[in-house]
């Protein structure tokens, strides 16, 4: 096996790792666009409780976010019971740390989106309701598009936070190879033991392959959007 | 088709009251800022709550309805065209919002505001006079039942506020909807109203058919001096290519007017402010002035300044003069008397002659 060859084990960390942080994404966006909605155009009792846990795992230590996921998910946790009677388990699985990468990009997509939400100037809006279009019709023909930008911002960021998530992660899943082995923590299991410099090196250079191209990606599509 | 608003609004220290039914044609409101003329247009289309009072509609009550569902077109001050589509996006919009719109009126909409070579544009790619033309055509193609412009020309120099009200005289002669226009430049005001609110403080205190209200003499201390005076409506007979004046006939007498490019057969209107009047008690002889014409004094209001109002009647045509009290006094005004007023032809600001 030449050095340059990519194992099993790195190829599963790779395809786990980018399943993670496509789910983690696709799971944020919805209700980080809602959260965001409300944060930046509504006005409402516990408006900045809601803002300060939001933001919450951007200031926790990663550690501890992913073993409060597990006081609140665990099989023993808050919610365990109602869980398991729905034959969901959280932790130690693959959607488990889906849920933590979600859980650690959600402020970061929020804030993305947050910000594009509040340059969209309201008067167009209301230009839009006179012309016949109803608030849900507004939000999707006038506010979506115009925040558009932001949102793939936020995903793109968010998919960047997910990929490398790795302190929760490893606190809420643990590390087994083919379940919850990302790429993140396969080089960290990697870099337990001596000698394996050439799979470091591979798993790292795969890492700069995926951050780099996401970035291609929201550039070539901010680029796209620009142009319209 | 007309619009009756009886509304009542209440924002903190600030009171609307207004009652007021807008007939088809260009109902303009005229007032200083802050009288409530906006906050008024606002409630009519259901951008501002009202407190108390009722939208009338061609006989139905809108009152209830949420801007959307209320089907008035709104043209603000600033364009407001949505940046994410280009013109034609922008002007079909409201019939993808499920506005039913006739096939033809786009076509015709485009050939009345002179939109055909802007439909691929983005916004960003138009000057603002166009941008405003586009979002009055969308206004107009989201099937309205009434259109309010708040101060569409506002945010526009001189010189395009003179190449868009060509269009807005058309649209007023085009259309058989209501038309509420808020401004506060009396100029525009002549040109386009067929009648006129007169608003102080939040109330309406003078309303009626733009040519009674703009020679009330009571009317002056609301619409300034400056504005008040005559809107004669008649048609061109004759122009002499030579000279360049036009004779233009009335219901009283003829007008000499300079440098009008109408031509004859044409309808149009024509403002001439009371300060640009002389009168004289005697029939004048070897004058310049190419306007003479006989009338009798109706009324004489004597403002708080230095000057008299004067309202005197040539055939049907009320006319309002300026002069001080001075003069007043000394020529001996009375009701009743008769008088000779003096136009000069060269009082007629050209690009304030409408159609």
């Amino acid at each position: 096996m030449s050095w340059l060859t990519i194992g099993p084990v790195e190829l599963d960390a790779l395809r786990l790792s980018l399943w993670v942080a496509v789910v983690a994404v696709a799971l944020s966006l919805p209700v980080a666009v809602a959260v965001a909605y409300a944060l930046a155009r509504c006005r409402f009792w516990g408006h900045g409780l809601l803002n300060a846990l939001v933001h919450l795992p951007l200031v926790l230590p990663p550690v501890v976010t992913g073993y409060l996921l597990l006081v609140v998910f665990g099989r023993k946790g808050t919610f365990g019971p109602v869980l398991e009677a729905l034959g969901i388990q959280l932790a130690f699985t693959s959607a488990g740390a889906a849920l933590a990468a979600a859980v650690m990009a959600f402020p970061l997509i929020v804030r993305a989106i947050r910000l594009a939400l509040e340059a969209v100037d309201p008067r167009l809006e209301e230009a839009a309701g006179t012309l016949g279009a109803s608030p849900i019709k507004v939000f999707a023909f006038v506010t979506l598009p115009l925040i558009l930008p932001g949102l793939v911002t936020g995903a793109v960021v968010g998919f960047a936070k997910a990929l490398g998530e790795f302190g929760a992660t490893i606190t809420f899943v643990s590390n087994i190879p083919g379940e919850t082995q990302t790429l993140a923590s396969a080089i960290y299991a990697v870099l337990q033991v001596p000698g394996q410099e050439a799979a470091v090196g591979r798993m790292i250079a795969l890492s700069l392959i995926l951050s780099f191209g996401a970035l291609l990606l929201s550039e070539v599509l901010a680029r796209k959007m620009v142009r319209r | 088709m007309s619009l009756d608003l009886d509304i009542h609004v209440k924002r903190g220290r600030f009171t609307l009251e207004v009652q007021v039914t807008a007939p088809a044609g260009v109902t303009v409101i005229f007032g200083p800022s802050g009288s409530g003329k906006t906050t008024l247009l606002r409630a009519v289309a259901g951008l501002e709550a009202v407190d108390r009072g009722q939208i009338v509609i061609e006989g139905s009550n809108l009152t209830e309805r949420p801007a959307h569902r209320r089907a008035v077109g709104y043209l603000f001050q600033e364009p407001r065209l949505l940046p994410h589509l280009n013109v034609r996006g922008n002007l079909k919009f409201a019939q993808k919002m499920g506005r039913e719109v006739a096939l033809q009126s786009f076509d015709e909409v485009i050939a009345l505001l002179e939109l055909g070579n802007l439909l691929e544009r983005t916004p960003f790619a138009l000057s603002g006079g166009e941008a405003q033309r586009v979002a009055l055509g969308r206004a107009l193609l989201s099937a309205p039942k009434c259109l309010c412009l708040d101060e569409p020309l506002a945010a526009l120099d001189q010189g395009l506020k003179h190449r868009i009200l060509p269009y807005l005289e058309r649209l007023r002669d085009r259309t058989d909807i209501p038309i509420l226009y808020v401004t506060h430049d009396a100029a525009e005001m002549a040109r386009l109203a067929d009648h006129i609110v007169l608003m102080q403080a939040g109330r309406s205190v003078l309303s009626g058919p733009a040519e009674v209200i703009l020679s009330d003499p009571a009317a002056v201390p609301y619409l300034g001096v400056r504005a008040a005076g005559t809107v004669i409506s008649g048609q061109v007979m004759a122009r002499d290519p030579t000279t360049g004046l036009a004779v233009m006939g009335f219901d009283g007498g003829q007008l000499i007017l300079p440098e009008l490019n109408q031509t004859k057969g044409r309808s149009i209107r024509i403002r001439i402010p009371a300060q640009d009047i002389v009168l004289a008690r005697e029939k004048p002889k070897g004058l310049s002035a190419l306007n003479v014409f006989e009338g009798t004094i109706t009324q004489l209001h004597a403002g708080q300044g230095p000057g008299v109002m004067v309202q005197f009647k040539t055939g049907e045509t009320l006319f309002l003069a300026r002069v001080t009290q001075y003069s007043a006094q000394k020529m001996g005004l009375a009701v009743g008397q008769t008088i000779f007023a003096i136009v000069k032809a060269t009082a007629f600001d050209p690009t304030g002659i409408g159609t």
